[in-house]
C-alpha cells in the first residue's frame, strides 16, 4: 500500500508540475550571444600580433570608439582637426552605447537613457541643442526638450506582491516606519541636491569632478552606501531594496558594493531642469543612446576603423605610434601620430600602453544583457506596460521596452531589453561563469526570470540575442572616486591623453561625453 | 480488480473530486466578479453559500441507506452535468434572466449540495475497507492536496489559456470520468450499471461537445450582453467591432464602447462637422483623423466646395465594412466610396510625420482616451503636428469626451491645444445615446463669426450656435495640467473621472 501511494502521489504530482511548467522546458529560443568581441580583446593578453605592413601619418588617433571617443572626435571636428582616426574594437563604434536592430525595432545593448543635464554639463547641454533634443528655452532659460526624446508616460513599474505598481519605490504593505523611512531617506536627498560646499561646488555634481572637496562629504566615500544607511537608521527593507537596486542600476553593484558617495549621488547629483519635464525626466530612444551614438559616429564613419585591436600605443621622437590589427584581415597597420586620446577602459590601455600608472585596482562589473524579440506585449496586473519593468523578487534588474518610444497605437510586437548585472560574486568570477555561458543556458535564465512575472511568455519569445560583457562598467567601491587611484588615472602622458568614464568611478554618459571633450581640448594645447 | 486496487482507485476519486469541486467554485465566483463586478463580495458570498450547501449535501448523506456505490456514481455524473456546464450556463443566461443573482446562487447551492455528498459517501463506501484512523487520515490528505492543486491550476493554468467555459466542461469530463471508471472497476457490486453506463456517457458527450463549442456559446452570448442582435462582430488586430441592431437603430461598439447610436449620430456628427467647417467658406482640403464610419465624412461632402477629403484610419477592417455593408452605407450616404474621398489605412500619429500636405479643415474623432496608447493622440507632440498639417487660416476640431462626466479631461485638451498656440472654442452638444459631449475646435488665427450652413441639417444652426459654447457652472473651465507624452495627464483624469462616474 505505502509503495503504491508514494507512486500515485509521485505519478499526479508529476503530472500536475508537467502541467504547470509545460512547455516551459526544453524549448530552444532562436538567437546567439552577440557581443562582446571577446576573442578579439583577449588577443591583447596572448600578443602574437603580425608586424605592421603599412604605416600611415595622421594628426590624432582616437584609440576606442564609446561615448568618449565619439566626443573627441566631434571635438576635433568642432576645432577644424579632421586629420584623425578613430579605432574601435567592436564592429560598430558606440561603446557602452551600442544598439542593435530587427524587423522589429531599433534595441539597445547598454546604456539606454540620459537624465536631463544639469546645468553643469554644459557640453551635453550644447550637443543636445546640436542634436535637436533641446528646441528652445523658456522665459526662465529652462530648455524646452523634443517632446517624443523625453521617455513616455508611464515610466516605470514594479511588480511587487503579484501585481504591477507604478513607480520603483515598493508601496504595497509597506508599514508606517517604511514611510517614515522613505520621506526622511528622500528629504536628506533632497537637501544634499541643493547643498553647496564651502568652495561653493555644488555637493554632488556632474561631471563629478566639479563637486565639492568639503571634507565631510568626501568621508562619504571611505564607507559603503549599506554601512552609511545603517548609520543613519535606515534600516527599512524596501528602502533598502530601492536604494540597492538604483545603485545596481548605475553602477552594476548594490549597496553592499559601492561607497556611500556614490551612492549619495546617484540620488542627490539630478538638477536637470526642463521647460515640459519634470525634473525626474529622461530622454530615451529606441534603440537607447545607441541614438547619440550614432548621430556622433555618421559625421566620422569614413575615419574611423572597427573591428580592430589597438596592441601597441608608445611616444617616439614627439610622435606618438599607434599599432593596430585589423582583425578580419589578420593584418597590421602603423599609425603615427602627433597626439593620442586614449579613449579605451583603463584595463585595456594597461595592455597597450607600456608602464601606464593608475587604475590597476579599479573594479569592472560584469553584465547581461538580452534582447528579446516577442510577438505580444507584456502584460500583467495592475498599472499597465511601462518603458521600465522591476521585478522586485529578481536578481536582474527587469526590462525596459523597445518600442515604448513609438507612437503607433496599437504594437504587436515588440523588443525588451533585458538587463541582468552579475554581481552575486567576485567580478572575476561572475566574469568567468558569464563567459562560460551559452546561448542555451542564458535563454533558460532569462526566461525563467520573465516566466516568474509573465507566465507564459516563453511562448511569445521569438528570438533572444545576447551580449555579455565582461568589464561593462566600472566600479566606485569605497575609496575609489576620491582615493589616489582615480587621481593617478588623469594625466596626460606625453602626447597621449586620456578620455573614459572609468575616470570618474561612475559610468555614465556626461562623464564619458564630457571627458572625451575635455581630452581634445588638453591634446592641442599639448601638441599646438 | 482486487481490493487494493479499489482501494486506491477510490482514493484517487477522493483527488480528483476536491480538485473539481474547489475548480467549480473559483469558476463560479469568478464568473460572478467578471458579470456583476466588485469581487470581494462575489468570493465571498459565493464561497459562503458553496461551502454551506456542501454541509447540507453531507447532512442529506444521512437518507441515503441503500446502492451506495450506485448513488456516489450517479452524484458524479450530475455533478459532472452541472458543475461543467455552469460557466457557459451563466455566461449565456446572464443576459436573459432578471434576476441573475437568483440563478447564480442556484447553481451553486445546487452544486455545492452534490459536492457535499460525495464525500460522506464515499468514506461509507470505503468504510470496513480500511481502519476508521487510516481512512480519515487518507480521505482528507487527498482531499485538501485537491484543493491545493485546484487553487494553483485555476489562475496559473486555466484562465489563462483555458478560459472559464472551457476550463467549466473539462473539469466536468473529469469528474463524469471518476464515475465511469468507478462503474468499471465495481462493475460487479452496482445494480442498474448499463443504464448507469448510458447516464455516463450521456453526460460525456454534452460535456465534450460543450468543450468543443464553448468558444462559440460565449460568441453568441455576447450578442445578449449587449441586450440587441449583433449583426456583425469581428476582433481586428487592432479592436473588437461590433455592430448591433435595436429595436430601432443601429449602434457601433468598438472594444464594448458605445461609437454611435443611428438614432441620434447626426446630432454628434454635425455638432463634430459643421460648428467649424461652415465658417471656412475656402475650405477645400478636409482631413479626417480616426471616424472610418465615414459619418463625419458625409457631414463633410454636404460642402461642395471641399475638393477633396482624406480619411486615415488605422483599422482597414472598420473603413471596408463601412464601404461595403448595406446596411452601413446607407446610413453614411456610401461617403467613404465617393470620389472626393481617399481613404487611408494607417496610424495618424505616424501618418502625420510623412505627411507634407496642408488641409484647411481637421477633424479628430479618435476614440476617447481610456488608455495610453489612444492617449498620444491627444498630447503637444501630436497637436503640435497636426498643426504642420493645417492651414494658416484653416481649423481644426477634436472630439473630446463629456464634459459632464470627464470634465478635467475636458478642459485638459483644451489647456494642451492652446499650449500649442491654437486659439480654442470649446463647445458641447446633446447626444442622448452618449450625453452630454464636448468638441474644442482650434484655429492658428481667430475664425470668422460667420456660419454659412448646407441644407438638410437636423441639429445644427444658426439660432443654436451660441447656445453651443454656454458651459453651465458643472462643466466650465478648471486648472488642469497640459498633457505631454511624458506625463499623459490626460488618461489620468480620464480614467479616474469615468471610473467614478460608472461606480454611481
Amino acid at each position: 500500500m505505502r509503495t503504491t501511494r508514494r507512486k500515485f502521489i509521485g505519478t499526479v504530482g508529476a503530472g500536475a508540475a508537467a502541467m504547470l511548467v509545460g512547455c516551459k522546458n526544453a524549448r530552444r529560443f532562436p538567437g546567439a550571444i552577440i557581443g562582446a568581441s571577446v576573442s578579439a580583446g583577449h588577443r591583447l593578453r596572448t600578443g602574437n600580433f603580425p608586424a605592421p605592413s603599412e604605416t600611415i601619418e595622421k594628426k590624432v588617433v582616437i584609440v576606442g570608439g564609446g561615448i568618449a571617443g565619439l566626443a573627441a572626435a566631434r571635438r576635433l571636428d568642432q576645432r577644424d582637426q579632421r586629420d584623425f582616426l578613430l579605432i574601435e574594437l567592436e564592429r560598430q563604434p558606440g561603446g557602452n552605447a551600442a544598439s542593435g536592430r530587427n524587423a522589429v525595432s531599433a534595441y539597445p545593448w547598454g546604456a539606454h537613457y540620459v537624465p536631463l543635464p544639469n546645468d553643469e554639463s554644459a557640453e551635453v547641454l550644447a550637443l543636445f541643442e546640436e542634436l535637436g533634443i533641446i528646441r528652445g528655452h523658456d522665459a526662465n532659460g529652462a530648455p524646452l526638450y523634443d517632446e517624443e526624446s523625453l521617455c513616455a508616460d508611464p515610466m516605470e513599474r514594479l511588480f511587487d506582491a503579484g501585481r504591477w505598481q507604478e513607480g520603483l519605490l515598493p508601496q504595497i504593505g509597506i508599514t508606517e516606519n517604511d514611510r517614515q523611512q522613505y520621506e526622511n531617506f528622500f528629504a536628506h536627498m533632497d537637501s544634499f541636491r541643493s547643498l553647496r560646499g564651502s568652495d561653493d561646488r555644488p555637493a554632488f555634481a556632474i561631471p563629478l569632478d566639479l563637486s565639492s572637496r568639503d571634507a565631510p562629504l568626501l568621508a562619504l566615500d571611505r564607507k559603503t552606501m549599506a554601512e552609511w544607511m545603517t548609520d543613519n537608521g535606515w534600516d527599512s527593507v524596501p528602502l533598502r531594496w530601492h536604494v540597492d537596486y538604483s545603485c545596481r542600476d548605475d553602477y552594476g553593484a548594490g549597496i553592499e558594493q559601492v561607497s556611500a558617495w556614490a551612492g549619495v549621488h546617484y540620488f542627490a547629483s539630478r538638477r536637470g531642469r526642463a521647460a515640459n519635464a519634470d525634473r525626474d525626466a529622461v530622454v530615451t530612444w529606441p534603440e537607447g543612446n545607441g541614438w547619440i551614438a550614432k548621430k556622433l559616429a555618421a559625421p566620422c564613419a569614413t575615419r574611423t576603423r572597427s573591428g580592430a585591436v589597438v596592441y601597441n600605443v608608445e611616444q617616439s621622437d614627439g610622435a606618438v605610434i599607434v599599432d593596430y590589427l585589423e582583425v578580419e584581415r589578420e593584418r597590421s597597420v602603423r599609425v603615427k601620430a602627433h597626439g593620442v586620446v586614449c579613449a579605451a577602459p583603463r584595463f585595456v590601455a594597461h595592455r597597450m600602453i607600456h608602464d601606464l600608472p593608475g587604475g590597476n585596482d579599479a573594479v569592472y562589473s560584469p553584465w547581461m544583457v538580452a534582447n528579446i524579440t516577442l510577438d505580444q506585449l507584456p502584460a500583467g496586473f495592475g498599472t499597465p506596460l511601462a518603458w521600465d519593468n522591476v521585478a522586485r523578487s529578481s536578481d536582474s534588474l527587469g526590462y525596459v521596452v523597445a518600442t515604448h518610444q513609438n507612437v503607433h497605437p496599437v504594437p504587436h510586437e515588440t523588443v525588451i531589453t533585458h538587463y541582468w548585472p552579475l554581481d552575486a560574486a567576485a567580478p572575476a568570477d561572475e566574469r568567468q561563469r558569464a563567459l562560460a555561458r551559452t546561448h542555451a543556458d542564458w535563454c533558460e535564465r532569462i526566461v525563467a526570470d520573465l516566466d516568474r512575472v509573465h507566465p507564459g511568455i516563453h511562448s511569445h519569445v521569438r528570438n533572444i540575442d545576447v551580449w555579455v560583457w565582461g568589464h561593462g562598467m566600472v566600479r566606485p567601491v569605497p575609496g575609489f572616486i576620491w582615493g589616489d587611484a582615480r587621481q593617478e588615472m588623469q594625466p596626460a602622458q606625453g602626447r597621449i591623453v586620456f578620455a573614459h568614464s572609468d575616470m570618474s568611478g561612475i559610468s555614465i554618459f556626461e562623464e564619458a561625453f564630457t571627458r572625451g571633450t575635455q581630452a581634445v581640448d588638453d591634446l592641442l594645447q599639448l601638441i599646438a | 480488480m482486487n481490493d487494493r486496487g479499489i482501494r486506491v482507485l477510490l482514493l484517487a476519486s477522493v483527488f480528483t473530486i476536491a480538485t473539481c469541486g474547489l475548480i467549480y467554485e473559483l469558476i463560479a465566483s469568478t464568473i460572478a466578479s467578471y458579470l456583476l463586478g466588485d469581487s470581494v463580495t462575489q468570493f465571498s458570498t459565493i464561497i459562503g453559500v458553496y461551502l454551506f450547501a456542501m454541509g447540507i449535501g453531507s447532512w442529506l448523506s444521512r437518507y441515503v441507506e441503500k446502492d451506495l456505490l450506485r448513488v456516489f456514481i450517479q452524484v458524479e455524473f450530475l455533478i459532472a452535468l452541472f458543475g461543467g456546464s455552469a460557466s457557459a450556463t451563466l455566461f449565456v443566461l446572464f443576459a436573459h434572466v432578471s434576476s441573475f443573482r437568483v440563478l447564480l446562487y442556484a447553481i451553486v447551492l445546487v452544486i455545492g449540495t452534490l459536492v457535499g455528498l460525495e464525500i460522506p459517501l464515499l468514506l461509507r463506501i470505503l468504510e470496513g475497507r480500511l481502519q476508521f484512523k487510516d481512512l480519515i487520515s487518507k480521505v482528507f490528505t487527498f482531499d485538501y492536496i485537491g484543493a491545493l492543486l485546484a487553487s494553483l491550476l485555476f489562475p496559473l493554468v486555466l484562465v489563462p489559456y483555458c478560459g472559464l467555459a472551457r476550463s467549466g466542461f473539462l473539469f466536468g469530463i473529469l469528474n463524469g470520468a471518476v464515475g465511469l471508471v468507478a462503474l468499471w472497476a465495481l462493475r460487479g457490486q452496482v445494480r442498474g450499471a448499463r443504464a448507469l453506463r448510458f447516464q455516463g456517457v450521456a453526460v460525456l458527450v454534452l460535456l465534450g461537445a460543450g468543450f468543443a463549442y464553448s468558444e462559440r456559446i460565449i460568441t453568441w452570448s455576447e450578442s445578449y450582453a449587449y441586450g440587441e442582435d449583433v449583426i456583425f462582430a469581428k476582433s481586428t488586430p487592432y479592436q473588437r467591432i461590433t455592430i448591433t441592431r435595436g429595436a430601432d437603430d443601429l449602434r457601433l461598439y468598438l472594444n464594448g464602447n458605445l461609437q454611435f447610436s443611428s438614432r441620434d449620430e447626426y446630432r454628434y456628427h454635425e455638432a463634430l462637422v459643421h460648428p467649424g467647417l461652415a465658417r471656412l467658406p475656402n475650405a477645400r482640403r478636409v482631413l479626417v483623423l480616426g471616424g472610418g464610419d465615414g459619418l463625419a465624412v458625409r457631414e463633410i461632402l454636404r460642402y461642395p466646395q471641399i475638393e477633396s477629403i482624406t480619411l486615415v484610419d488605422l483599422d482597414p477592417s472598420m473603413t471596408r465594412l463601412f464601404s461595403t455593408q448595406e446596411v452601413l452605407t446607407r446610413l453614411n450616404g456610401n461617403s467613404l466610396t465617393a470620389s472626393r474621398v481617399h481613404v487611408l489605412n494607417s496610424d495618424a500619429f505616424t501618418w502625420l510625420r510623412e505627411n507634407r500636405d496642408v488641409f484647411d479643415f481637421i477633424v479628430a474623432d479618435f476614440p476617447d482616451p481610456s488608455n495610453f496608447s489612444i492617449g498620444k493622440l491627444y498630447t503637444t507632440a501630436f497637436y503640435q503636428r497636426a498643426r504642420h498639417a493645417l492651414a494658416a487660416d484653416g481649423a481644426m476640431v477634436i472630439q473630446c469626451t463629456s464634459p459632464f462626466v470627464a470634465r478635467k479631461s475636458f478642459w485638459c485638451i483644451d489647456e494642451t491645444l492652446r499650449a500649442c498656440g491654437f486659439l480654442t472654442e470649446p463647445y458641447h452638444a446633446l447626444v442622448p445615446s452618449f450625453g452630454e459631449w464636448g468638441f474644442i475646435l482650434a484655429s492658428p488665427r481667430p475664425m470668422a463669426d460667420e456660419w454659412k450652413f448646407p441644407s438638410g441639417l437636423r441639429f445644427i444652426d444658426a439660432k443654436s450656435i451660441p447656445a453651443l459654447s454656454e458651459f453651465p457652472p458643472d462643466m466650465s473651465r478648471l486648472s488642469v495640467q497640459v498633457n505631454r507624452l511624458n506625463n499623459q495627464a490626460l488618461v489620468r483624469y480620464f480614467d479616474a473621472e469615468w471610473a467614478r462616474y460608472s461606480q454611481q
